[in-house]
């Protein structure tokens, strides 16, 4: 099944152990490492940016990564790109300062685009 | 006008007459794939949205929690604490179908099974809340990887309710519609035919009758 990393050869499912990414600031991902999360610091847009290109490329044992949402906005284009592909999953966390809104607001395009108009309200 | 286009043949119309009985199957069953899949997507997104402010709110304690820890310990010393890992996550990932969109279902495997044994450090030289902010942050973890699930469904299952939604809409608004028209348009042309054929034919019968014995 094209698309699920591990799944791509022979018959049935082969399923490989797979690993998850944390992308933030330094701070933010040490406690993640901890935990033992894979953790990938990122001081700046650019820098998240070729972090996450490392992350997902062809054959990438990445299934799910997770970004701190001050780097995630700019880097949206990007993590559109994979919204409709099973995997990876990207997924905003809140940073240090909090949050800022960003996973309600991804929930509510999603909504928008199924229903067509935001019925959560608010 | 959409009827022009086709030939008035009883073969097309017959032809026509198939395609729009198949229409409208698709079109009910598409219907119901968009219903059903609209409702399990509703139960998703409820989810996602409890799921995602628990996240918030435990990351949220768990950084403070750090946040404190390292203004206690100097930055050295933390990073030296949390250098190398004691604890390490593997992840599994099924695949179950949801009225015929794949979702991923992970499941995880940690390498220490006992929740004392996460800390990568010893307790000597490393502040309380540094622990704190650890144990926080296990505990955030489970439903974290929850919420990668759940969202990652239901961006899916949005993109696939868009699609679905857009074929029932095509085949509500434009392609039955249409089929309609062209059948009617050929059942009126056929009919026209008849008509004109029939009237021929009685001209034809007058006046071969007129002919035979010069019969007025």
């Amino acid at each position: 099944m094209p698309g699920y990393p591990g799944m791509s050869y022979g018959k049935g499912c082969v399923i490989c152990m797979l690993k998850i990414a944390v992308i933030g600031g330094k701070d933010t991902v040490i406690g993640f490492k901890a935990v033992g999360l894979e953790a990938c610091p990122a001081s700046s847009v650019a820098e998240a940016r070729q972090v996450l290109h490392e992350l997902t490329r062809e054959g990438s044992e990445y299934a799910i990564i997770y970004i701190e949402e001050k780097l995630a906005k700019d880097l949206q284009p990007e993590i559109d790109r994979f919204k409709d592909s099973p995997s990876p999953a990207i997924i905003m966390i809140p940073g240090r300062n909090g949050s800022l809104g960003l996973g309600l607001n991804a929930l509510k395009s999603a909504v928008e685009r199924a229903v067509g108009t935001n019925i959560l309200g608010d | 006008m959409a009827g022009t286009a086709v030939t008035p043949t009883r073969m097309v119309l017959n032809h026509l007459k198939g395609r729009l009985k198949t229409a409208r199957r698709g079109h009910k069953l598409l219907k119901d794939k968009r219903d059903e899949l609209m409702r399990q997507f509703l139960d998703v997104v409820k989810e996602n949205k409890v799921l995602r402010e628990r996240v918030e709110d435990g990351l949220t304690a768990a950084f403070s929690s750090l946040q404190v820890a390292s203004s206690i310990m100097s930055p050295e010393m933390l990073e030296q604490a949390l250098l190398y890992p004691r604890q390490s996550v593997e992840l599994d990932m099924k695949v179950k179908n949801v009225m015929s969109v794949k979702v991923p279902q992970y499941s995880f495997q940690t390498k220490n099974n006992d929740p004392s044994e996460i800390y990568p450090y010893g307790f000597a030289q490393t502040s309380g809340e540094l622990d704190d902010a650890l144990d926080r942050m296990a505990k955030v973890f489970e439903d974290m990887l929850k919420l990668a699930e759940v969202e990652k469904s239901m961006q899916l299952m949005a993109q696939e309710i868009e699609k679905t939604r857009r074929r029932v809409n095509a085949l509500e608004y434009v392609m039955i519609p249409e089929l309609s028209e062209n059948i009617k348009y050929i059942t009126m042309k056929l009919a026209e035919n008849e008509n004109s054929t029939k009237v021929r034919l009685m001209k034809v019968k007058e006046m071969v009758l007129q002919d035979a014995h010069n019969y007025k």
